[in-house]
């Protein structure tokens, strides 16, 4: 095991207790001015402090608000758009998660929020972690204008970590440009990626008919069918019913 | 005394030429200047002024003969613009042999009589399309592979495929399939050929007769058009 990071986990469901109990370690590591091989930080949290109280995660910006372990090797945790920065920058630099696998977004036009999705990996002991974090997304009134062109008092906007990752600027322009989400300072972030001339809604958000769309633009050939496959499957199978 | 040589030579290769040479290389280009087939700044063919023109083909034996020259010798623009691409690979190797048809590769649209529309094309690569189409010299002829180019196949409800190509560029001869094998494409070559012969492939006069129709389709898609309207 690597110890040049300042925590060390064994299992994923460690490492919750660990990022959640956080707050409490490192005051505990200044109260004790220990290295940064703190014994402390390897052991399970108590059952009893396991729940974070509301106070603390004022205090400390890494609150972690859900939590969901899938499997030995994979969790999601959700956080605050403000202290999502700075998670990522603690799992990268503290816990050993140095790969950004994928960053990308969530519509969830209902509840008026997108779910932007960091995955993070460890290549010490192969474990992903998925930081998850809901930022309010524009109102479906100004969604229609063109990204550029949308107030960005009511834009979804998002803090760039394109500093931390080079190759997360590729993924905060595709965001941009396919989810209208901005990510103000990243690189080339307002040129179009891969679209050419696109001036309507951004297509990957949901209020974007694409069906709509196509058949409006493209010239549908008429006579096009399609076949449920369950009733199609049916048919073949009990043709006499 | 090897470097010495070196070091004239470069002495001598390099830096501007000397007052004699100058005058001989103005010669030169004032010679071409002259010379009928050297380019003319008011030949509006070679600036892309103009509209494309109809050519009307020849009549009687001359054209049949002309068909025949060019059934045989179909030079396919190496442009894959989808997933169509990679069947037109195993069409050169020696179990299909498309050379048999006298069916080619070439580089550039200039070389190029056929264009092959290889499967879905997107807004971006229906730009290209469009320019090398145009770029391509007459006769040319279109053949269009799969279900997307056709109806828009399983990219139908797309934000940025196209649906039909033929809204934007004419084509001569459809394959169907999802992909087609390359046995159905050397089909589709033959029955091009057979077309051609009977003096069927005349599509590139067709888009010269409804020039402003295949534009208006085109610049709908194409939002930000920015190259000339006569690119060839």
């Amino acid at each position: 095991m690597n110890t040049s990071y300042q925590y060390s986990y064994t299992n994923i469901e460690e490492l919750l207790d660990i990022l959640i109990e956080k707050g409490s370690v490192e005051k505990k590591l200044n109260a004790q001015s220990v290295d940064q091989q703190a014994p402390a930080a390897r052991e399970p949290a108590p059952a009893a402090t396991e729940q974070a109280s509301p106070a603390a995660e004022q205090q400390h910006p890494t609150a972690i608000g859900r939590r969901q372990v899938q499997s030995s090797d994979l969790a999601f945790v959700t956080v605050a758009p403000e202290a999502a920065r700075h998670l990522i920058l603690d799992l990268r630099d503290r816990f050993g998660f140095t790969h950004l696998v994928l960053l990308t977004a969530v519509d969830y036009i209902e509840e008026g929020k997108f779910l932007l999705t960091y995955l993070l990996h460890n290549y010490e002991l192969h474990h992903d972690i998925g930081v998850q974090v809901p930022i309010v997304r524009d109102s479906a009134e100004t969604a229609g204008d063109r990204p550029a062109e949308a107030d960005p008092d009511t834009a979804a906007s998002m803090e760039s970590i394109h500093d931390l990752w080079a190759q997360a600027g590729t993924y905060q322009r595709e965001l941009k440009e396919m989810f209208g989400i901005d990510f103000p300072g990243s690189p080339r972030v307002d040129e179009p990626f891969i679209l050419e001339g696109w001036d309507e809604v951004p297509p990957m958000r949901r209020e974007f008919d694409t069906k709509q769309y196509s058949e409006t633009t493209y010239f549908p050939r008429p006579g096009r069918s399609t076949n449920d496959p369950a009733d199609y499957m049916r048919q073949k199978l009990y043709p006499k019913e | 005394m090897s470097t010495d040589i070196n070091k004239e030579d470069t002495q001598t290769q390099g830096g501007q030429p000397s007052g004699d040479q100058q005058e001989s290389i103005r010669q030169v280009v004032e010679a071409m200047g002259e010379y009928p087939g050297a380019a003319d700044a008011s030949d509006p063919q070679l600036f892309c002024e103009a509209r494309p023109k109809v050519e009307k083909p020849f009549r009687g034996v001359f054209e049949k003969f002309l068909n025949w020259a060019r059934a045989n010798s179909l030079w396919v623009l190496g442009f894959g613009t989808g997933c169509g691409a990679i069947e037109l690979r195993p069409l050169m190797t020696s179990r299909f042999d498309a050379s048999r048809f006298g069916v080619a590769g070439r580089a550039t649209p200039r070389q190029s009589s056929v264009f092959i529309i290889g499967g879905y094309a997107s807004v971006k690569t229906l730009k290209r399309i469009v320019r090398s189409y145009e770029q391509m010299q007459n006769p040319k002829f279109v053949i269009a592979l799969g279900s997307c180019t056709i109806n828009g196949g399983m990219y139908w409800d797309s934000y940025n495929t196209i649906n039909r190509i033929d809204q934007y560029i004419p084509v001569d001869v459809y394959i169907t399939g999802c992909m087609p094998r390359p046995e159905a494409i050397l089909a589709g070559f033959v029955k091009l050929q057979e077309l051609i012969k009977a003096g069927r492939g005349e599509k590139a006069n067709e888009y010269a007769e409804h020039f402003d129709w295949y534009k208006a389709n085109q610049k709908k898609v194409i939002k930000d058009w920015d190259m000339p309207d006569y690119n060839w």
